[in-house]
């Protein structure tokens, strides 16, 4: 049953095939079994039996909420009331949340089994899962070499694709649920910018962070998204966009709509292989009764710097509480200023340094003009190539990474390589727009590959739509064929 | 005036100044916690405002209305788009590590406030702008030799900085357009203006320079909590800076923190060591759009200011110009004047007298019992009351002391306590003239004296009289009398 989906388990617990404490005992077991894919830094077993024991109730009450029972994971920066919380950081090692995450309690208002909180890059930093304070998390995909899952929820992805929970959540700044789920082999969905609640949500980038779903299937990614979805009172920049039931584009033929091909993504030292699968992708939804239609997104060559001073710009001062005064992590200094060096650089990693280092400078007197303004009139102009490709298009079709996931170890060494990474992805959170990523299919390595849509500005109903085709489709293979031992 | 003029004839002094007002409001700028003050330590302190992760600002719309309220009160623009930014540096008692602000496009820009200048006239000081902020916490370092203690009661506060344009030209005028912005402030009830709590609180901008060149190099000075110090630091700066610039050296443009023990100031940063804030855009926050209906509701609610409020009473009740700005400087002064002028019929005839009454004997009277008017144990409609008892010879204003006094204490109306007392005063010329006509008997040898040229004897024989009718006949009734008997 631990490799059903998210929508078939929901099915399975309703007609009572399985109960949710063995569903979740299951996991459980699972997740211990497999723990060298280093998924979670925090297990909540108890607490999932106990929750799942008053969802078995519920079920058979017939006062099932939508997850009723259903045993998911939360990476590890969605703050859960009671459990620890780290955000993969020293900074937070001990951090115990007193207060539910807006997403999250949605989820659990919902019904749903919290089994515990995944790895990920620090402070959600990263693209590979290799930042955090524990540890690389591992792509189950991997069989010679360690593959990374892809980051920086690259836990989730792993637990997601590992079949050790039914659904994740993740969160999406330059393309961390969309990269780790193309890594993985799974569906990840980045919401429109303010669609979810960023309330009790560890920032990184505040114009720029979504939470997102990590599932199996397109299905999945919807019925998850209906119920994170929604205006929330305690962040100004959520929206109250009318919620649509998602689920219900699910196989909805995109007969008559026209997907655009954005030509500048083909110069991005994108890998043979990809390019084939974009392509064979587009002749699939022309298959399905889609139109093919070339557009042009010319600011893209410049998004990922813009990118790159924008987030670390943010981050920068979104992490200056960190700084050993109230909680998490305090080192030992003897003036104020001893004690936030000592406590800061203990308490962060490398990459996080590097991103407060650089976000702090493009801030600076004299250089604010020069990065961070030019920076918002990049994004301005990548937000104006979308208007006007949506006028041709009505969804976009891209390559979700450059490359299929690489194995540990043999990661590209500095920072700007690595940084390549989100180049297909971060396009989105530069705009705000809404993005899947849906997996097609495995490289000559036997690696999966995944294939991203964008749709405007809370049209996330159109990427269900043209996903759940692409899915059908692809006809992407399980892990079974690939990793037996997981199975 | 201009003290350095005064001084040396050659200096023209230019003060801006940066006042923090916090908005009278029940919850904090960007959150639900409770403003109030004088708890415990850290009891006044949500999740967003000890900066937990993944907390976020949501505005208070009451101190946005606030701030709109103060914008339209002191003459400004109301920004329909304005947003805020963050300024980002390290302090123990700045939880999030940036405080939130406005700084590229504040809710208000422009107004000002007129106030008296030294020959009387009127002058206008600018207001470059109001932007909005939230309160920092406050580190308390005296409780332990080697701790620092954190209370954030007050982190999150809503404070209004109202950032004026170098119009003030020495510390008497500082001094009265902070008298007159407080007094503009409780009107509009959007702060209270109470300085020794930390509700208000200004830094100094002051430079010197020859009159007729450019602005000189300016030091900031903060920390000063009082107009009184304000008046000491600006004097102490002018000597200071008079000092070396006469010296042929040159200012430091740099922070100056204000000592009121010793009323110096000294310096704090110099320019090199300035922070660089960092300001950007808060992303947490959209940009605050104020609908013209929302302003135009705002502005119906404004009252009647002091300078429009002495005008009126000056024109409508012809009351001398010193007597409307005292009165109309306090709202609650001014309430109750208008409500005791009302009761006493309203004439231009009772205007002086109750302006006297009240802003001399009932003003005593407060200070003696340490009471505000609004706390005041007599009303104004018994005020007025004595007022017409005054004015229609019922009493002398004598025998009303003594009935203000009364009415204090006993909070009876005062016809009743002259009634019980039987103080009614004796306006009848018959019964005066008969009891003078008795006295003028008794001591016919001092009438004598009198008429030999002693008229130095005129008191005493108005001193026996009034003796004779227990203190109630009528001075002036009395006195012409006499002047009548003795003279003819």
């Amino acid at each position: 049953m631990y490799n059903l989906s998210l929508y078939e388990i929901r099915k399975g617990l309703l007609r009572g095939d399985f109960s949710s404490v063995e569903l979740t005992e299951c996991f459980l077991e699972r997740m211990e079994r497999f723990s060298d894919l280093n998924a979670f830094i925090t297990v909540c077993g108890d607490h999932a039996l106990k929750s799942a024991a008053e969802s078995d109730e519920k079920i058979a009450e017939g006062t099932a909420g939508e997850l009723e029972g259903i045993p998911v994971a939360l990476k590890d920066l969605f703050l859960t009331k009671g459990i620890r919380t780290t955000a993969a950081s020293r900074m937070l090692e001990n951090f115990i949340p007193p207060y539910e995450s807006t997403v999250s309690r949605k989820m659990l208002e919902a019904g749903a089994v919290f089994l515990g909180k995944t790895n990920m890059d620090e402070f959600a930093m990263g693209s590979a899962n290799i930042t955090g304070y524990y540890g690389n998390a591992v792509n189950p995909w991997s069989r010679d070499k360690k593959l990374v899952p892809g980051g920086s929820s690259g836990g989730s992805a792993a637990a997601v694709a590992g079949h050790l929970c039914a659904a994740a959540l993740g969160s999406d700044t330059g393309g961390s649920v969309r990269q780790p789920a193309a890594f993985c082999g799974i569906v990840g969905l980045k919401p429109t910018y303010g669609r979810c609640s960023r309330y009790g949500m560890v920032a990184f980038a505040s114009s720029l962070d979504q939470a997102g779903p990590m599932t199996k299937t397109v299905r999945d990614a919807a019925i998850l998204l209906k119920i994170i979805s929604g205006r929330d009172e305690n962040d100004s920049t959520s929206s109250s966009e009318p919620v649509p039931d998602f689920e219900s584009f699910v196989g909805k033929s995109p007969k008559g709509l026209r997907i655009g091909i954005p030509k500048e993504y083909r110069a991005e030292g994108i890998s043979e292989e990809i390019l084939r699968f974009w392509q064979k992708g587009a002749e699939m939804l022309k298959d399905a009764g889609a139109e093919i239609v070339e557009v042009s997104l010319p600011h893209t060559k410049y998004a990922l710097p813009a990118y790159y001073i924008i987030a670390p710009a943010e981050a920068s001062s979104n992490l200056a509480r960190y700084d050993g005064v109230r909680y998490g992590f305090r080192a030992k200094g003897f003036s104020l200023n001893e004690l936030y060096e000592n406590t800061r650089a203990d308490g962060f990693g490398d990459e996080v340094k590097r991103r407060i280092l650089i976000g702090t400078y493009v801030l600076s007197a004299g250089y604010y003009d020069a990065y961070y303004m030019r920076a918002l009139k990049v994004r301005q102009l990548i937000r104006k190539d979308f208007e006007s490709a949506f006028k041709t298009a009505d969804v976009l079709l891209t390559p979700t990474t450059p490359n299929s996931a690489f194995p540990i170890g043999e990661e590209p060494k500095d920072p700007v390589t690595m940084y390549l990474n989100d180049v297909f992805t971060v396009t989105a959170n530069m705009a705000g727009l809404p993005g899947i990523s849906v997996p097609v299919g495995l490289d000559e390595s036997g690696r999966p590959l995944g294939l991203q849509l964008i749709a405007p500005h809370f049209k996330e109903d159109l990427l269900i739509r043209v996903g759940s085709a692409l899915e059908e489709a692809a006809k992407f293979p399980s892990l079974k064929e690939v990793a037996r031992e997981l199975c | 005036m201009n003290c350095a003029e005064e001084s040396s004839g050659e200096w023209e002094v230019v003060i801006g100044l940066e006042v923090h007002a916090q908005i009278i409001s029940d919850s904090k700028l960007f959150s639900f916690a409770s403003t109030k003050f004088g708890v415990s330590p850290n009891e006044n302190v949500s999740f967003v405002d000890a900066a937990l992760p993944g907390t976020l600002p949501v505005i208070n719309s009451f101190c946005i209305d606030q701030a709109v309220k103060t914008g339209l009160g002191l003459n400004g623009t109301v920004n329909p788009v304005s947003s805020f930014d963050r300024k980002n540096y390290f302090y123990a008692d700045l939880p999030q590590g940036y405080q939130i602000s406005q700084f590229y496009h504040p809710i208000i820009s422009g107004g000002y406030v007129d106030i008296e200048d030294a020959n009387g006239g009127k002058k206008r000081i600018n207001i470059d702008h109001i932007h909005l902020e939230q309160d920092a916490g406050k580190s308390i370092h005296d409780q332990s030799p080697a701790k620092s203690f954190i209370d954030l009661n007050r982190s999150g506060i809503a404070l209004m900085e109202i950032v004026t344009k170098p119009d003030m030209r020495s510390a008497e005028e500082v001094a009265a357009f902070l008298r007159k912005l407080r007094s503009i402030l409780r009107y509009l009830k959007t702060c209270d203006g109470n300085m020794d709590e930390g509700s208000m609180r200004a830094d100094l901008n002051i430079s010197l320079h020859r009159p007729g060149t450019e602005f000189g190099t300016r030091t900031e000075v903060k920390n000063v909590n009082s107009i009184k110090f304000l008046t000491t630091a600006v004097n102490f700066e002018i000597e200071r800076q008079r000092e070396i610039l006469e010296s042929g050296r040159e200012i430091d443009q740099e922070t100056r923190l204000f000592d009121s023990a010793t009323g110096k100031t000294r310096c704090m940063r110099s320019k090199e060591d300035a922070h660089d804030y960092r300001y950007f855009p808060e992303p947490d926050l959209p940009p605050l759009i104020l609908e013209q209906s929302r302003v135009d509701a705002i502005r119906k609610t404004i009252p009647e200011l002091p300078d429009a409020k002495s005008e009126r009473l000056q024109r409508e009740y012809g009351l001398p110009r010193y007597d409307a700005c005292l009165i109309a400087s306090q709202k609650e002064v001014a309430d109750f004047y208008e409500k005791a002028l009302d009761s006493a019929g309203k004439g231009a005839d009772f205007a002086k007298l109750l302006s006297n009454w009240i802003t001399v004997e009932l003003f005593s009277l407060f200070n003696r019992y340490g009471k505000t008017v609004e706390e005041s144990r007599i009303s104004p409609e018994d005020m007025g009351e004595l007022a017409v008892l005054i004015k229609t010879d019922v009493i002398s204003g004598k025998t009303a002391k003594e009935v203000l006094e009364f009415m204090w204490k006993t909070q009876k109306s005062p016809s009743r306590i002259v009634a019980e007392k039987g103080w009614e005063q004796i306006t009848s010329s018959a019964s005066i003239e008969a009891a003078l006509k008795e006295v003028l008997d008794e001591h016919s040898d001092k009438v004598a004296e009198y008429k030999n040229g002693k008229t130095k004897l005129f008191g005493f024989f108005i001193g026996q009289a009034m003796k004779k009718t227990e203190g109630k006949a009528n001075a002036q009734i009395l006195n012409d009398l006499l002047r009548k008997i003795i003279d003819a």
